[in-house]
């Protein structure tokens, strides 16, 4: 990261204390260039990013929102498929004489309480959002699923990154064959609408009895080998320009070995981009899962997600009648996109050296 | 230029084969077909055995699902789509072009509603914004579009229908035209009706996607509002008004007419979640029940239409890149 940082950036990363009193004492005894303080690159950029208050405001509600889903539960106290029941079995027994004949006869009419759950259960001090139609406790239900759609994000992400990175660098440094290939393979992967594919890969697993949670894995997995093209087409068009720049040239004569020039001197350059990427990228994988789950083919209903939550808007009843089934879970995945959204446009305008403010 | 166009096109040609290749296999290895489905009820009560629905799926050439059996699928696929016969539908019992055709009308308008109505609010929200820049207007505008981008179509459109339809009862919760109107309703009537329903999913679209345009726009002029004809312009004396609307404006419309091209597959292929949310039957709402059920044609076609619109926009996006813009060259 140091070589491209360091060139944008040399002048205005001297932070003068430039106040006329200390100025004046510093003619006095001592040098200027002591009082002056180099910010190292990493320190510059994290200066800029909590300058910006939308970035800052991002931070603060994606960390309330990991507090709310990770620690949340532990203060709940309902499990997330714990049902509230209502009353277990009863027996009533009610006699009721009748006379036939000068007898008397006796017939027993018993009537079997099972165990019965507090179903789609209104706002009480019990439930701060209610119970859904299977009685488990929809606010820890919702603290619960963030659990998930927070985190498997990171999963796909990561595993996007590695591979467009891989892939575009190899492209965009060797050029020629191997970059048609593959730049064809990425034009190929990018024409494929997402969304059917998801659709019907959801039916294969379900087929293939891939049932519990792990079923959203294998769905982020392929949302993975679709999505890293963009990641691929990033690296390449950075990759190609910077091989065209003075201190490859310098590393070349220098006489270092191709992955010394690849892994040290041309992907750090690339750094501060995959970081932006990755952080919208969170934001759009999140939007993802709750578009499966809506749908009703991410993971299996019974798990808690924010995307299963949701899924109670698709049906009209639920939608109309019991708006605290879903609204909760449709705010927190708005909030979170829009938080990854905030401190990745931070993170953008904080690396970027044109930016002076 | 023609060369340029050309190697395009065949390459354009080489992309679409692969994604066909992509998309035949992974269709047909759907486990749910068609006609088991339908099927089902006569399988279960005795009125039909086995033997009757391999003969069935045999007809279609869907009995066969090793390797080589989805390879002949695929080629006997392929000669009739070359041919420009993309199949009949197994759900609607007609050629998948022609219920493409029939159902891609209504998704059409709505995305070009919807597109015309984000271009004259964005456009001058976004200069407004670059013209101001960080002032308290551009800050408003920008965190505004910015909680409009993170909703979820989905959800946007549930907590309308909710709203609007249910509560206030504005409008209506979805569908085309309501059950109630009159048989003997005039066209006048039934369009107006049919308006009436499609304000909510318009206004969706437009909210979830005006977000991006504005910013969009908003980068572009501040890039020209530091070029230096711009300079050169106030330079010159002129007004603020004419240096914006006569220099800017124009210039900062030639990145945009890229973006315009490659909204190609949306404006065509419809919008499948916010079709499926408001009900509308547009051709989303059928690739996405032809996915459901199975239905392969339908599905294939779809998918192959969305592929080919793709293809298509980048390769405008380009052309257009170069037409507006004399000093872009392609090579």
């Amino acid at each position: 990261m140091e070589e491209e940082v360091k060139n944008g950036q040399s002048a205005a990363d001297v932070e003068t204390v430039s106040d006329k009193e200390n100025f004046n004492d510093n003619l006095h005894g001592e040098n200027l260039t002591e009082r002056a303080k180099v910010l190292s690159p990493g320190m510059t950029v994290l200066k800029r990013f909590f300058r910006s208050k939308l970035s800052v405001i991002g931070l603060v509600v994606l960390i309330a929102l990991f507090l709310f889903s990770f620690i949340g539960p532990l203060f709940s106290p309902w499990g997330a498929n714990e049902a509230d029941v209502k009353s277990n079995i009863n027996f009533t027994v009610t006699t009721i004489p009748y006379e036939v004949d000068g007898e008397i006869y006796y017939c027993y009419d018993v009537t079997l309480d099972e165990t019965t759950y507090n179903i789609l259960g209104g706002i009480s001090s019990d439930h701060i959002m209610g119970t859904d139609d299977s009685g488990y406790d929809v606010f820890t239900r919702l603290m619960k699923g963030g659990q998930v759609s927070l985190t498997i994000g990171f999963v796909v992400v990561i595993l996007e990154t590695l591979l467009g990175v891989l892939l575009g660098g190899l492209a965009g440094y060797f050029g020629k064959w191997v970059d048609q290939l593959i730049m064809r393979i990425v034009d190929v992967l990018s024409c494929i609408p997402t969304l059917p594919i998801l659709l019907i890969l959801s039916a294969i697993f379900e087929s293939l009895k891939i049932v519990d949670i792990s079923k959203l894995y294998y769905m982020m997995i392929v949302l993975t080998l679709l999505g890293w093209t963009s990641v691929a087409r990033l690296v390449r068009g950075q990759i190609l320009s910077l091989r065209e720049q003075e201190f490859m040239l310098a590393a070349k004569s220098s006489g270092l070995s191709t992955a010394k020039k690849i892994f040290k001197h041309l992907l750090p350059n690339v750094i501060p981009q995959l970081i932006v990427f990755m952080t919208l990228g969170l934001g759009s994988i999140i939007l993802y899962e709750a578009t499966l789950g809506y749908l009703g083919i991410g993971a299996p209903l019974g798990t808690a997600t924010w995307g299963n939550l949701i899924n109670m808007a698709s049906n009209a009843t639920y939608r109309n009648f019991y708006p605290n089934l879903w609204l909760g879970s449709g705010i927190c995945i708005t909030l979170a996109i829009l938080a990854f959204n905030f401190v990745g446009d931070g993170l953008r305008d904080a690396f970027d050296p044109k930016m002076k403010r | 230029m023609v060369k340029y166009i050309l190697k395009r096109l065949l390459l354009a040609v080489l992309i679409l084969f692969g994604v066909s290749v992509i998309l035949y296999f992974i269709i047909r290895l759907m486990p749910l077909d068609y006609f088991t489905g339908k099927f089902a009820t006569q399988m279960a009560n005795g009125g039909m055995t086995q033997e009757d629905l391999d003969r069935i799926l045999a007809i279609y050439g869907l009995n066969d699902n090793s390797f080589l059996g989805i390879l002949k699928g695929y080629w006997s696929w392929l000669t009739n789509f070359l041919k420009g016969n993309m199949g009949i539908s197994f759900q609607y019992e007609r050629e998948v072009s022609e219920v493409i055709k029939e159902r891609m009308g209504i998704s059409f308008s709505i995305s070009l509603v919807s597109l015309i109505l984000e271009l004259f609010i964005a456009i001058p929200l976004g200069i407004k914004c670059a013209t101001n820049q960080y002032g308290k207007f551009d800050y408003t505008v920008t965190v505004i579009c910015m909680v409009a981008m993170a909703f979820p179509s989905f959800f946007l459109g549930n907590i309308f229908i909710k709203w609007f339809a249910v509560d206030l009862g504005w409008f209506e919760t979805g569908g085309l035209n309501s059950s109630s109107l009159p048989t003997t309703a005039t066209g006048i009537e039934v369009f107006g009706d049919m308006i009436w329903h499609l304000v909510l999913p318009i206004l969706v679209m437009v909210i979830l996607d005006i977000g991006s345009l504005m910013r969009y726009t908003r980068t572009n002029t501040l890039e020209v509002l530091n070029a230096d004809y711009i300079r050169t312009a106030r330079a010159k004396g002129l007004s603020e008004g004419k240096v914006v609307y006569k220099h800017v404006f124009r210039n900062s419309l030639i990145p945009l007419i890229t973006v315009l091209a490659s909204t190609l597959p949306m404006l065509f292929g419809g919008a499948m979640i916010t079709e499926t949310v408001f009900d509308i039957p547009g051709i989303g709402q059928a690739a996405y029940n032809a996915l459901k059920v199975g239905d392969i044609p339908l599905a294939m076609g779809y998918n192959m239409f969305i592929a080919v619109l793709t293809v298509i926009g980048t390769l405008l996006a380009d052309i257009m890149y170069a037409v507006v813009d004399p000093r872009v060259k392609l090579k």
